[in-house]
């Protein structure tokens, strides 16, 4: 069932969407090629929320061991942060989850480590893009198949593929909430969004084949051709207007 | 954190139990560990593989969580 937020919920989810993104902001600072491990990255990420009063949302979710998901260039999403330096070249996926006083934010960012080769900094241009796409069809009256589509042709214009593994979510009193925001699908199909719904809405882009599988330590996806991946993602509220992001440092 | 295609949340609750009754189309009623009786059916790969229950057979028998006194059976026991 889908659960709509009041105002006031909507406020405090607006709280951890804060914490979220200053992490990530930071955590993205601090990359340093050839230096920086996917550790440190996530060590930052537990003192930045701690410093804003935030609970990181993954450590012990479904048994996730860190508090970030930090995953390089063909691990898709649910990286362990290890001791791995990251290199020039690479691309890291940051993925934060933050609660406040009982609300969730969840958001993530695909970062350059260094200067990346021109088809790279595409995958990361247009998985962005396919965000804002996905994102501008959040209103109310669309439907979730509204969202999942748009994101899956933007992608697929441009030659890439849409990771069907795994999606979106609502997000609210608990990290994963319905609905389920697939990156790929029918327009017009699923649930109808309404104003006080908050979702996540985070494509996950191959630049190769779709397909993909999990590493022995249960939780690293990585792509099956070994192609780079890249995600992002943002949680937005559903008002008259559009979609609201959440996971901003900006004040309104 | 993305969603996972299979998020398992309705799953039953598997207890043991011994048959008591044997009721028609393919009912029985089995007697659970804490005493309760409860209404059982046989599940479908039971049926599938030939697998016959008989009263007195120990089997695992999967409540539903909306009916605690409803369930499928699922497993005989050797």
């Amino acid at each position: 069932m889908i659960l709509l937020k009041s105002q006031s919920e909507i406020e405090k989810m607006r709280l951890s969407g804060r914490a979220v993104a200053r992490t990530l902001r930071i955590m993205g600072e601090a990359i340093d090629p050839g230096k920086t491990s996917t550790a440190d990255l996530n060590q930052i990420a537990e003192l930045v929320m701690a410093e804003m009063g935030a609970r990181p949302a993954f450590k012990g979710y479904r048994g996730y061991p860190a508090a970030a998901c930090i995953s390089v260039n063909n691990e898709v999403v649910h990286g362990i942060p290890a001791a791995r330096i990251l290199q020039e070249g690479d691309i890291v996926g940051l993925d934060v989850g933050a609660c406040i006083d009982g609300y969730y934010a969840d958001a993530a960012w695909t970062y350059p480590v260094g200067t990346v080769s021109s088809e790279t900094q595409r995958l990361m241009n247009v998985t962005l893009e396919s965000l804002w796409q996905g994102i501008a069809q959040a209103k109310d009256g669309n439907s979730v198949g509204d969202i999942s589509h748009a994101v899956q042709r933007y992608v697929e214009k441009n030659g890439y593929s849409v990771v069907k593994d795994l999606s979106g979510h609502g997000i609210g009193r608990a990290l994963h909430e319905d609905p389920s925001i697939s990156n790929f699908g029918k327009a017009g199909s699923g649930e109808r969004l309404k104003s006080g719904m908050t979702l996540c809405i985070e494509p996950m882009v191959n630049m190769g084949n779709w397909k993909v599988h999990s590493l022995s330590d249960r939780w690293t996806i990585v792509t099956d051709d070994g192609s780079l991946s890249a995600h992002y993602e943002h949680t937005v509220a559903i008002s008259r207007d559009g979609a609201v992001i959440l996971t901003t440092e900006d004040e309104t | 954190m993305p969603k996972p295609k299979t998020s398992d949340k309705e799953r039953g609750i598997q207890v043991e139990g011994r048959v008591t009754e044997k009721l028609p189309n393919a009912m029985f009623r089995v007697e659970l560990e804490n005493g309760h009786l409860v209404l059982g059916y046989v599940g479908g790969k039971m049926r599938m593989n030939f697998i016959r229950i008989l009263e007195g057979d120990r089997v695992l028998i999967e409540l539903s969580p909306y009916d605690l006194t409803r369930g499928r059976i699922i497993y005989r026991y050797k």
